[in-house]
């Protein structure tokens, strides 16, 4: 079974609990028991309609406000795929956590509500998909049927909203428009009779077709080694495997590789997945690892083929969102995590803060404040092994730890 | 069979996860209760570290009013496989005087495992607890991290929870703190369903169809027994039926089933239109049971 994750983004109000409600309904997900909460509630709530967004609102507080507040995962599925969507909220305030839902997501839903058009948020919306690389995003222009179904009205929302598109930095990004209404059920995952003018797939049916080409790991093959294996057993008395996923591509039995960061170089002498001996290991598999000669591998090292090393080094320059109350400033100390490996990082410098939504840059920044992006410099203590994040998503991206708090404060995009 | 180890996107995600509960933090644990869950759990270890052992312990939360057939499965279980399992029991907590029995129609132990657990914690000096919850079993559930840190009172801060990004898990905590691992948060019920199939693994009975001494109340079925208050108006008969989940006597119904095989129970999964929890009382208390507990450090 294929397994595609899907971020969602939308202003508040823009109805996204509802199309995912909608969703859930129309394909008969929703369980019996689920729906007569969501009826039972609806009704104390005075309202005529189901209020779907009951059904991923799992919070008092979100109840309460109704509102989203946290990022939610619904799970469904059809006979060819299984569905998790990232119910992300809307909030100005709760950018980070669509930066968050978007990182684990191979599709973006952005919704724009028909009568309002491309506002603000949605810029945002655009921006941060295209920032983390998402490659395909649907633009779903939601309250159809307040507008009357207009096909001049949905037209001049593509209009606005592809006027965006040739401002962005990740050009291959797939983009669909569907005119739905979430409320209805027009084009969700039943073709609507109120738009014949509208010829593509219904929501549903365009996830459906979508190849489940998985965008996290595109570029070459790298293996960071998650945790050493000793068994020390009698029948596994010299047993040294070494743990981990294999990022970017495969990797296979007699590969010439070198291991970070001692640069030693080794041959793949076996592939294990549990008691199984492999030839390959594909993209994403959790595998254990073999090599040739003895040498010392431990947590944090990283494999790689011996023709393919990516950039070794002491410094970096990324794009940051960053997350935390706390300001970050120049001179700030954190640790870096890039995938299972932690490094100091020192904040070498802010060049400039960015605006996520298309409106340029700004040169005079002296710290970054929650849900700003940037471009900023770090020095590290020990060498990091990163290749560019538009080269891999995987291997060009990181997370920042505050070493006071131990949260995690920001997310970083390696130029 | 093909020879390129193969992409189950949720077995692999599950194995990653569960490498780096070993990996960054000291003293892990992972709570099994018998159920199908943490029985997935401990195939997802064993492969996790192979052919090394699985290089924490088991520990149980035990109410005392397990079914029987889920206590001696847990036994067999770990005997079969060489593992190290802890037992802790509600019962001691109750004769500690910690936690006071609940009493009345809908009493049950299950708020009180909290207590135990959240002791046990402390008396082990457990730094991370594998859990097998997952996001499509209740709405708070849905809102849940892979690592989800617990103060220093076993309590979930749910509105002011770590951004979880990419794969990437940060387990950094203070000393007193503990982060609760839920490896399998991305698996449907039907996705566990189909791995107990495909790996072959061995559950408790009462997952299957059997006849049992039921009885009915609010539309479900209950099990007799002398840990489930029973009015005298609530008649007692026996019913073929089987469990969904495996909780406490008390709080886990029953459903009808002929479903007596694991392809027969995917089967009806498959088709079934109510929830898995459907069937838990414990949930049916409020709309924010399952986050109220959360809150208080419920498992």
């Amino acid at each position: 079974m294929e397994v595609l994750k899907i971020a969602t983004a939308g202003s508040v109000d823009d109805g996204k609990s509802t199309l995912i409600g909608r969703i859930l309904y129309d394909t008969k997900s929703l369980t019996s028991d689920k729906l007569e909460a969501i009826e039972k509630t609806s009704k104390q709530k005075g309202y005529d309609y189901l209020d779907f967004s009951l059904a991923t609102d799992g919070l008092v507080a979100e109840r309460e406000q109704g509102i989203t507040i946290d990022v939610a995962h619904i799970y469904f599925s059809t006979k060819t795929k299984s569905y998790i969507i990232a119910d992300t909220p809307g909030h100005v305030e709760y950018t980070r956590n669509m930066v968050t839902g978007a990182s684990t997501s191979q599709v973006a839903i952005i919704l724009i509500d028909a009568r309002r058009g491309v506002i603000e948020q949605t810029n945002r919306h655009f921006f941060i998909n295209n920032l983390l690389r998402i490659k395909e995003v649907i633009v779903a222009v939601n309250k159809m049927d307040l507008v009357d179904f207009s096909e001049e009205k949905y037209n001049a929302i593509k209009a606005d909203f592809e006027a965006l598109m040739s401002k962005r930095d990740y050009k291959e990004q797939k983009i669909t428009f569907i005119p739905v209404s979430a409320l209805q059920g027009d084009n969700v995952v039943n073709k609507s009779e109120k738009t014949p003018w509208y010829k593509g797939d219904t929501l549903l049916n365009h996830l459906e077709n979508l190849n489940t080409i998985d965008v996290y790991n595109q570029g070459t093959p790298r293996f960071p080694v998650q945790y050493v294996i000793r068994p020390k057993t009698e029948e596994y008395h010299d047993f040294r495997g070494y743990a981990g996923k294999v990022y970017g591509g495969e990797l296979s039995v007699g590969d010439d590789v070198v291991v970070l960061p001692s640069q030693t170089k080794s041959k793949i002498k076996d592939i294990y997945f549990y008691d199984k001996k492999f030839q390959t290991a594909s993209r994403r598999s959790s595998v254990t690892i073999t090599l040739e000669n003895d040498i010392n591998v431990s947590r944090g090292d990283m494999i790689v083929k011996a023709d393919d090393i990516p950039t070794i080094d002491k410094q970096l320059t990324a794009t940051i969102c960053w997350m935390d109350s706390n300001q970050l400033t120049t001179g700030g100390k954190y640790v870096i995590q890039h995938g299972v490996n932690k490094v100091i990082a020192k904040v070498d410098k802010i060049h400039h803060k960015i605006n996520p939504d298309y409106s340029g840059i700004n040169t005079d920044v002296t710290g970054l404040d929650m849900n700003d992006l940037a471009l900023v410099s770090f020095k590290l203590n020990k060498p990091m092994f990163y290749d560019a994040f538009e080269n891999h998503r995987t291997n060009g991206s990181f997370i920042l730890i505050d070493t006071q708090s131990n949260n995690t404060v920001g997310a970083g995009f390696i130029k | 069979m093909k020879n390129t180890a193969h992409i189950n996107p949720l077995e692999n995600e599950a194995i990653y996860i569960i490498r780096e509960v070993a990996a960054q933090f000291e003293k892990p644990v992972l709570l099994f209760s018998g159920g199908k869950d943490s029985i997935t759990l401990v195939r997802l270890a064993q492969k996790a570290f192979h052919p090394a052992k699985i290089p924490f312990p088991l520990m149980h939360i035990d109410t005392g009013h397990n079914f029987p057939e889920t206590i001696e499965f847990r036994d067999k279980l770990v005997e079969e496989l060489g593992l190290e399992l802890i037992v802790r029991n509600v019962q001691d907590s109750i004769d500690q005087g910690k936690v006071r029995e609940e009493s009345g129609k809908y009493s049950s132990r299950n708020v009180l495992q909290t207590t135990t657990l959240l002791d046990a914690i402390e008396e082990f000096k457990f730094d991370a607890c594998i859990g097998g919850a997952r996001r499509d079993e209740e709405k708070a559930r849905a809102k849940e991290r892979i690592f989800s840190v617990r103060d220093d009172f076993g309590q979930w801060d749910e509105k002011n929870q770590r951004p979880e990004l990419f794969d990437m898990l940060n387990g950094d905590i203070e000393h007193g703190q503990n982060v609760r691992v839920f490896p399998i948060s991305n698996w449907t019920e039907l996705d566990v369903w189909s791995y107990i199939e495909k790996e072959n693994l061995e559950i408790p009975s009462i997952y299957f169809s059997h006849k049992r001494k039921t009885f009915l109340r609010d539309g479900m079925i209950w099990t007799a027994s002398e840990h489930v208050y029973r009015e005298d108006d609530e008649l007692v008969e026996e019913r073929t039926v089987r469990f969904r989940t495996v909780g406490d006597m008390s709080c886990t119904a029953a459903v009808n089933s002929h479903a007596a095989t694991i392809s027969e129970v995917v089967a009806e999964i498959r088709i079934s239109t109510i929830s898995e929890r459907g069937a838990r009382i414990d949930d049916k208390r409020s709309e924010a049971a399952m986050e109220k507990r959360k809150q208080q450090g419920y498992f």
